[in-house]
């Protein structure tokens, strides 16, 4: 059944999803899945819904089974709701020398949660990650856009105090 | 000697990363030299041979060769792709190209997709290096607005453009088969090889894939000659080198230092080991990379054939340094946890054995080991070991063999004692 792509999300988010399949040879419009799944999750909210992704398959006519595939193979797609901040805690080999261990303790004792949970009222998520390629600054961890470094108890409470 | 090419541009400026600022230090000067005078290709691959520069990303392979590989009078289209996906734990490095040098790094592809008269080229960054990719993603329109890309560059008739691809978080993308299905919109599972990516590469046409730091490395091999680079190193190892220094050193970071350099004049540059503490182990080049213990690792030079040599291998450059207080059960399990977690699922060896191991492994650590348990280990690493189709299968047994081979003790007092000895 052929879709009206038009009424598939907004103005914006096809316009950004056209400047990405514009990157790619006229017959590779599937190359632009990824960066496609990451702008509706971005719009929803930080996670992906199963209505979300059968719209990016239709929009880039794709089967929605190569969607779901990508969507499920990548660790940053998330299948379920996650914070306002979704605090990405590195816990790999560098960051374990460096006592990322402590750093997890007080962020599950201050926020109440560990791994894979949502504080109750939808501010904080905490993700366990493997190696962000910045070891230099270890023990570190990512929200949203930005990496934090060299963190501490107290380097943590203050980044956090910052967030809305 | 330090910072002599991809980051030789870092001290001079205060804003390297600026198109401005790297043409004054004589940025894009190789590339405008070429095409004005339409350089052969082949003298440009001569070159790259004769330096010596082995590709950056882990594997090693000689990139003038690799370059060498693409037949450029196929009418098909032709591809540069940039590795940037920077995955390997431990490493580093190519963030701080991608935020400090991008153009260089743009200048180094944009030469080879005139090597190889190609159409485009894409660099895959790892998704979470967003501030990373706003520079690279900056430099590239500085880039278009000079005419070093787009329609007719620089008035020869060529046309070439670059594009950024993003990963979104996916190790086994490193591997270079799997981040050529990945920018095809696909799972990131590694292809059989052969063919190639010099034949059957990216959108199924004529590639050539190369690390972020081996891109960024040409400009200057060309403008001050292959020999000139090939002398910064030793033997077999051209050049200098990126080496990401992280773990239980003073000052952790990235040095570039010629290939050869002493670790102990490495791990001097890092500071030393903090609190004084004694070296224990070395993770030379990554985790994939097995272990060495520190009193072997004072007395080897960093480059390709002496880590060889040494049992291990110089792969990315990532030098994890580990000191005393360390216990190497905790540290291989937490190894093996990522091997498990990052398998793509593709070979059965990888995909059960990974697991597997991990299981083990994290029962030692947690005091519930059973006699038996380093044998098995050892039997299960070398079953994956060579069976799978990428490098993953090797780079999860290869750490395993190698922590038992060296600290058989420790593993065996967690299994005796039910606790740690550290």
């Amino acid at each position: 059944m052929a879709v009206d792509k038009n009424t598939l999300f907004n103005e914006e988010i096809r316009a950004e999803i056209d400047s990405w399949i514009a990157k790619y040879p006229a017959d590779w419009k599937q190359s632009a899945c990824m960066p496609a799944l990451t702008i509706v999750q971005e719009s929803n909210g930080g996670w992906l819904t199963s209505e979300l992704m059968d719209d990016v398959a239709a929009y880039l006519d794709m089967p929605p089974i190569a969607v779901y595939e990508v969507a499920t193979f990548y660790s940053m797609y998330e299948h379920k709701p996650v914070g306002r901040h979704k605090i990405c805690l590195c816990t790999n080999v560098s960051c374990l020398i460096n006592n990322c261990d402590s750093i997890y303790e007080h962020l599950k004792n201050k926020l109440g949660i560990g791994f894979g949970e949502v504080t109750g009222d939808g501010r904080f998520s905490l993700k366990e990650v493997e190696c962000l390629g910045a070891c230099g600054g270890a023990p570190m961890m990512q929200i949203g856009d930005k990496y934090y470094e060299n963190l501490t108890p107290e380097i943590v409470d203050s980044i956090l105090e910052e967030l809305d | 000697m330090a910072n002599e090419v991809c980051f030789r541009t870092l001290e001079k400026s205060e804003a390297p990363w600026k198109i401005d600022e790297y043409r004054k230090l004589g940025g894009y000067e190789m590339l405008e030299k070429i095409i004005r005078e339409q350089t052969p290709p082949d003298e440009i691959i001569e070159q790259v041979k004769i330096s010596n520069l082995r590709g950056r990303g882990g594997a090693g392979f000689p990139t003038g060769l690799k370059w060498s590989f693409i037949n450029r009078t196929t009418p098909e289209e032709k591809y540069v792709v940039c590795n940037s996906d920077e995955g390997e734990p431990g490493t580093f490095k190519d963030r701080d190209i991608l935020r400090y040098n991008p153009h260089q790094l743009i200048e180094g592809m944009i030469i080879c997709g005139y090597v190889i008269g190609g159409v485009a080229g894409y660099n895959y960054i790892r998704g979470e290096f967003v501030e990373p990719t706003r520079r690279f993603e900056a430099a590239l329109e500085e880039a278009r607005a000079a005419g070093y890309l787009g329609r007719n560059i620089l008035g020869s008739g060529w046309d070439f453009d670059l594009h950024t691809h993003l990963g979104a978080g996916a190790y086994i993308c490193g591997e270079e088969t799997a981040l050529l299905e990945s920018i095809e919109g696909k799972k990131g599972q590694p292809r059989f090889k052969p063919p190639f990516p010099a034949q059957f590469g990216l959108f199924g046409k004529p590639t050539v894939i190369n690390n972020t730091e081996s891109f960024a490395s040409v400009p200057m091999i060309l403008s001050e000659g292959g020999e000139w680079f090939r002398d910064i190193g030793v033997e077999n190892s051209g050049g200098p080198k990126l080496f990401s220094v992280s773990g239980n050193v003073n000052r952790p970071g990235n040095f570039e230092v010629p290939l050869g350099t002493p670790f102990s004049e490495l791990l001097d540059m890092a500071g030393g080991m903090r609190d004084g503490r004694k070296l224990k182990a070395v993770i030379p080049g990554g985790s994939s990379a097995p272990v060495i213990p520190g009193d072997i690792m004072m007395d080897l030079n960093m480059d390709y054939d002496s880590i060889q040599n040494a049992g291990s291998m110089l792969g990315s450059g990532a030098v994890i340094v580990m000191d005393d207080t360390n216990c190497m059960v905790k540290v291989l399990d937490r190894i093996s946890y990522f091997y498990y977690e990052e398998s793509c699922g593709q070979c059965t060896p990888c995909r059960e054995g990974t697991g597997w191991m991990h299981r083990v492994i994290h029962r030692i650590e947690t005091g519930k080991g059973k006699p038996e348990d380093l044998d098995l280990l050892v039997d299960v690493a070398a079953k994956i070991a060579g069976r799978t189709i990428c490098a993953l299968g090797d780079a999860a047994a290869l750490p395993v063999a190698s922590f038992i081979q060296h600290y058989r003790d420790e593993f065996q007092y967690h299994i005796d004692h039910k606790k740690c000895m550290v």
